[in-house]
């Protein structure tokens, strides 16, 4: 655990900053010379700086098979106040050397698909010229991340923190002024900015706990804050309690959990490979690493661990329900990903941090296969519309464009791609089983372990979870079906093309990696490499023997769904306009399903529109009408007025009418000048305070 | 008139120069007339540079009040009047925004001001003259000369160079500061009379004064500067004012003249009245957490953009404010920092907001809409300066908003000024604040350059920004990023003199325990 910070030259230690000034220089040669290089040059500065990342991270591993108590590699200070020492220091350890390569990696894979992916969609949408911004975003979300996962005091993940948050603002508004089907529209902007908002309130929970830990523990340093949480958690228990709960809050945030996920959804917005490496791959696992990271705080209070495990499996569970009832095929792996991500966050909720990271990575692998497959089906779908189009005639092509709202991404416009598409469907295969559980593919052996675990320590999230993996295979075959196969339902499926190798070549990549990523990890005896490889930063981990029994069931419950769903949706494939078989037995159920148990409108209804008001009614009445209008123009104003009148005239003229004439002219000069609101006024006011000075002067030297 | 060949003699009276050569040039000679005032006002900071980090003179290290220029001005009748200059960490940052954002402010006019350009330079660089005298003058007779004295130029560039309701906002703004100035004014005479000399630091160090005397004395000073941060409820006139000021107006009331209000409390109530500083933390961090939310509320309704930044003012000065007077390093190092930062975020926000209704003529957030697509340059320093100012770690407005927070968090901890008075609460609600600036920056931006093209949008032939206009941006933007990564030495400027303010206020608290 101790880290060696006196050298930190050993090995390739000292070149670990260049995880963030790689993509940073990445950003900045396409921001200002991006129109200059064209679509080919901006995408291969910005992969060359994602792979040049990816490079550092390789040799952070190497050189860390070498030394594993890591380095910790001080960059600079940062915010030096009194007691508080907070410093631009990068951590290298196993757990932030996983997180690197992981999201470096898949990234790199990411940034090149994207290249094929961008050249396509800036043309459906019309408009070339942002091409360059969009890997001006993406390089700065790696430069974030790489903050986030390298820092090591709480307040620089911080920096990370929000950093990916705008760069997930940006690409989730990257097509700002249309909706996800190109139509001229606030919609996209609205998603962006609920993600940043929603984030936003996560950051306030992440803020607080900051606070606790800084006074009652001293330092936001990773170490010196972990030494401190034992004896804290001795005399003030609660304090250690409202700590992890609050960073809970910033955890769901980010890790779209309970009850802050409603942003991801709506995240889809962004073009696919933004779905893919930020809100499915990496991005929302940082929730994950935090906690992983805090382990040595989560890990004091049983309480603690009781809150987090359910939260995240009551995610999981919930998430996959909304997911059986998505007909949008980004927004099932959408909900499919909260759902895993609860899976993940009840692991390291119940202490099993090697399950809950290792499903981190394999996640980051199928899922980003999953959403980068679901791109090239809607690519693919898309070029068949094209295709349609052009062949129902010349003449009607333009109109074509404008009257018909024609959705790539609806699973019910889809139908029987593994003809057309056959590489994008044997790599979403892959994803498929991986995702499902199924042996011997990567979710398998992850998921299992989480599973396992739970079995043994806490029976409520070991049954909630079962129920989310049923869910998880049943929604996946219920897309694999409607999706690839049965019949074309409309004529772009019909008229579908394959992606180019640009697209193809990262899921072949991706999809290697879903199928054999499980074995990093085999829980058998004399392996658990990965486990023994952050062993060396969170200590010592007992690995509890593995269980057919409970590997047989979930097994089991994955067969059995993938079955179900193909009893409902294979067995007789679905037609054009035919409604979900499952709506008829499940009735209300299923509308809830459909409509995600009306989460977003009761939202609207109990937070957004009653701040709405309350800001109407501060701005309009409390600061305007009553504050502005009515205390200071008419009390105010008026009031000064008549006072001025009445020692003008009654007491003026009557009492002191001769002494003080050229008094009362002032205060009226004054009074019609604050009237009439003309400059008039000030000078007389700068007179009788200049007068007012000389009078006491006067006094003081005359007495 | 030795006292004129002081260095900050110098820094203070330097546009001076400028104005004797303005007042030689011709109305007609436009040109000359902006590059004078440009020239001068870049002098001033060259020189202020050269006072503080290349005279030698100045030593950061050192708590206490340096570059002192000492001098007998008026002598009757027992009272001790001292022309008195001197500059410590809590000022040293604000004299240089001072005179960093004058030359700024006026880069921005080159053709956003047209009309009376001499009359309009000439008020500019006497407003500058008044804005560095407030902040180094050490005599409170001298202070409040200052003071009032900025209230003339400023009334004037109101007045004269505003929007159609330019009178009404122009005498308000004089007359909501000239109110609480008289009260200031009795105080201070009470001060000089009754401790024999008007020099702040004599008057610190006798500091014999009654707590309940203080009280009222704190008060007095407070009336003044709570009008002039502006603390909620005395907001008022703010929103008037921005709303009718030319842009460089605007730049330099959020930039520097509310400054003069929470500095006058750092430099005068806190030293002066440490016991009913402590008494009066409570009710200020209170009012202080309000503003915040209040400000950042009524920003997101408003339908003017200028309107939206005048009220975000009136949240972020409150994290100020709160920072202050929590009484604890972090507490105070975080406030002077956010004086700066809310100088040049805010300050840049209304420039951004001037240039493009040079073009457009219009502020109304509604007719906007897909702007980024047509101006990107444009668009993206506004949401580089919007992120800032809503706190972004990274940049400038996190380092300061963060430590005031945490900061106030601390000053809820037992031994701390708002034990007891809701404790954390207070900060907790603050960051709140927080999660509500996102809002209305987030909205402001996606109504003006995100969504469809907007009515201006489609009907104009709108231009990006020009190289003058990036050129007078820059700046602000360096230092956007400079203090949100490497706050160092920023930090280091005030340190020491924030240790000095502080020292008696941990036996207050701990005798009040």
């Amino acid at each position: 655990m101790l880290l060696n910070e006196a050298n930190p030259a050993t090995g390739f230690f000292g070149l670990v900053p260049w995880i963030v000034f790689a993509p940073v220089i990445g950003l900045l040669i396409n921001a200002f010379f991006g129109k200059r290089l064209g679509e080919t040059g901006v995408g291969l500065v910005a992969s060359l700086a994602a792979g040049a990342a990816f490079l550092v991270s390789v040799l952070q591993a190497v050189s860390l098979a070498q030394h594993p108590e890591g380095a910790i590699v001080k960059l600079g200070e940062w915010i030096h106040i009194g007691q508080l020492a907070l410093d631009w220091a990068f951590r290298v350890d196993t757990l932030s050397v996983t997180m690197m390569l992981v999201v470096s990696g898949v990234g790199t894979l990411i940034h090149i698909y994207a290249i094929g992916y961008m050249r396509e969609d800036v043309r459906f949408k019309n408009d070339p010229a942002r091409f360059p911004r969009f890997f001006v975003f993406l390089n700065l979300f790696i430069a974030a991340m790489m903050i986030l996962v390298s820092g090591d005091n709480y307040l620089m993940l911080f920096v990370g923190w929000e950093g990916v948050g705008l760069a997930s603002f940006l690409l989730i508004g990257f097509w700002y002024d249309m909706d996800t089907l190109g139509r001229p529209s606030w919609a996209n902007s609205n998603a962006a900015k609920k993600a940043f908002i929603t984030n936003r309130v996560g950051d306030f929970g992440f803020l607080i706990a900051g606070f606790l830990m800084f006074w009652y523990l001293g330092s936001f340093q990773f170490d010196a804050v972990f030494a401190g949480a034992p004896g804290l958690a001795k005399l003030h228990p609660e304090i250690i309690l409202l700590m992890t709960v609050f960073m809970l809050i910033g955890v769901a945030g980010k890790s779209a959990q309970i009850p802050l996920y409603v942003w991801l959804p709506d995240a889809m917005a962004g073009p696919t490979p933004v779905s893919a490496l930020i809100h499915a791959a990496t991005m929302v696992t940082a929730g994950v690493y935090l906690i992983a990271r805090s382990a040595p705080i989560f890990g004091l209070l049983h309480d603690s661990q009781y809150i987090v495990a359910t939260v995240g499996a009551v995610t999981a569970l919930f998430a996959a329900t909304i997911a059986v009832g998505q007909y949008d095929i980004k927004k099932v792996l959408a909900y499919s990903t909260i759902s895993q991500l609860g899976f993940m966050v009840a692991a390291v909720g119940m202490g099993a941090y090697v399950a809950g990271m290792f499903h981190l990575v394999t996640h980051a692998f199928f899922k980003a296969l999953l959403f980068l497959g679901a791109g090239s089906v809607i690519l693919g779908l898309e070029r068949g519309h094209h295709h349609a189009a052009h062949h129902h005639g010349h003449g009607s092509h333009a109109e074509n464009h404008h009257e018909e709202t024609f959705d790539p991404g609806d699973m019910r416009n889809m139908g029987g791609l593994r003809k057309t598409m056959p590489v994008t469907f044997w790599v979403y295969m892959v994803g498929t089983l991986a995702l499902g559980g199924i042996f011997p593919f990567a979710g398998f052996w992850s998921k299992d372990e989480i599973l396992l675990d739970a079995s043994l320590h806490f029976p409520h999230v070991y049954w909630i979870l079962s129920a989310a993996a049923f869910l998880t295979a049943f929604y996946m075959g219920r897309q694999v079906w409607m999706v690839f196969f049965g019949k074309a339902r409309h004529e772009a499926a019909e008229h579908a093309e394959e992606s180019p190798l640009v697209i193809t070549i990262p899921l072949i990549i991706l999809a290697a990696l879903s199928a054999l990523g499980g074995f990093i990890n085999l829980p058998f005896k004399g392996f658990h490499q990965f486990g023994h490889w952050l062993e060396h930063t969170l200590g010592a981990i007992e690995f509890p023997p593995f269980s057919l029994a409970v590997a047989g069931v979930s097994t089991l419950l994955a067969l059995g769904a993938i079955a179900l769903s193909w009893l409902l949706y294979q067995r007789k494939p679905l037609e054009h306009g035919q409604a979900d078989p499952l709506a008829k037995p499940l009735g209300l159920l299923f509308v809830g399903m459909e409509n995600k148990w009306f989460i977003d409108e009761a939202y609207q209804f109990l937070f957004v529109q009653p701040y709405h008001a309350l800001a109407g009614f501060l701005a309009q009445k409390v600061d305007w009408d009553f504050w502005h209008e009515w205390f200071h123009d008419s009390v105010l104003v008026q009031g000064f007025v008549g006072l001025a009148r009445f020692l003008a005239n009654p007491v003026d003229l009557g009492l002191i009418d001769r002494v003080s004439y050229w008094l009362s002219d002032a205060i009226r000069a004054s009074a019609e000048g604050l009237r009439k609101l003309q400059t008039g006024f000030v000078r007389s006011y700068a007179l009788s305070v200049v007068l007012g000075v000389a009078a006491i002067l006067g006094y003081l030297l005359l007495k | 008139m030795n006292f004129l060949l002081e260095p900050l003699s110098i820094v203070t009276f330097s546009p001076l120069l400028g104005v004797l050569v303005l007042l030689f040039l011709k109305s007609e000679q436009k040109a000359a007339l902006r590059w004078t005032a440009l020239v001068t006002s870049l002098i001033t900071f060259l020189i202020s540079l050269w006072a503080f980090f290349f005279s030698g003179l100045y030593n950061p290290a050192n708590g206490g009040l340096q570059l002192v220029a000492k001098y007998n001005w008026i002598n009757v009748a027992g009272w001790d009047i001292r022309y008195y200059l001197a500059a410590d960490g809590l000022s040293i940052l604000l004299i240089l925004l001072t005179t960093f954002l004058t030359p700024i402010a006026i880069l921005s006019t080159w053709t956003a001001v047209e009309e009376r350009v001499k009359d309009f330079m000439l008020f500019f660089l006497l407003l500058e003259v008044g804005m560095i005298g407030v902040f180094v003058a050490q005599d409170l007779f001298l202070f409040y000369i200052f003071w009032e004295f900025t209230l003339i130029p400023m009334y004037f560039l109101i007045g004269i160079w505003g929007g159609p309701n330019r009178l009404y906002a122009a005498v308000k703004f004089f007359l909501y500061t000239m109110a609480g100035s008289i009260l200031m004014l009795l105080a201070i005479l009470w001060l000089g009379i009754n401790g024999g000399t008007f020099s702040v630091p004599d008057l610190v160090a006798q500091g014999n004064i009654p707590a309940d005397t203080q009280l009222w004395l704190f008060i007095a000073f407070a009336a003044a500067f709570a009008i002039k941060v502006p603390m909620w409820p005395l907001h008022s006139w703010l929103p008037d004012a921005h709303v009718e000021a030319p842009t460089a107006g605007s730049v330099i009331l959020a930039g520097v003249l509310l400054k003069m209000g929470t500095y006058g409390f750092l430099r005068f109530n806190l030293p002066l009245f440490p016991e009913a500083s402590v008494q009066a933390a409570p009710v200020i961090g209170w009012l202080a957490v309000i503003g915040i939310l209040y400000g950042a509320a009524v920003s997101f309704y408003q339908k003017d953009v200028k309107k939206l930044v005048a009220y975000s003012s009136v949240s972020h000065l409150g994290f100020v404010m709160l920072g202050m007077f929590a009484l604890n390093a972090q507490g105070v190092a975080g406030a002077i920092l956010q004086m700066v930062n809310h100088g040049l975020s805010t300050g840049a926000l209304f420039l951004l907001v001037g240039m493009i209704y040079e073009q457009t003529h219009t502020r109304d957030l509604p007719v906007y809409g897909g702007l980024w697509k047509i101006t990107p340059i444009f668009g993206t320093l506004t949401l580089i300066v919007g992120l800032s100012s809503m706190g972004l770690p990274g940049l400038n407005g996190f380092v300061g908003e963060f430590t005031i927070l945490l900061g106030a968090f601390g000053a809820g901890m037992k031994d701390g000024v708002f034990a007891g008075a809701g404790g954390f609460w207070l900060a907790g609600l603050a960051a709140v604040g927080v999660i509500l600036a996102a809002i209305y920056i987030l909205y402001m931006f996606q109504k003006m350059f995100l969504g469809p093209a907007g009515e201006i949008t489609k009907h104009h032939d709108l231009k990006d920004l020009n190289w003058r206009e990036i050129l007078t941006l820059l700046p602000l933007l360096v230092f956007i990023f400079w203090i949100g990564l490497y706050p160092k030495p920023f930090f280091d400027l005030m340190m020491p003199a924030i240790e000095n303010l502080l020292m008696p206020f941990q036996a207050i608290l701990m005798a009040a325990h």
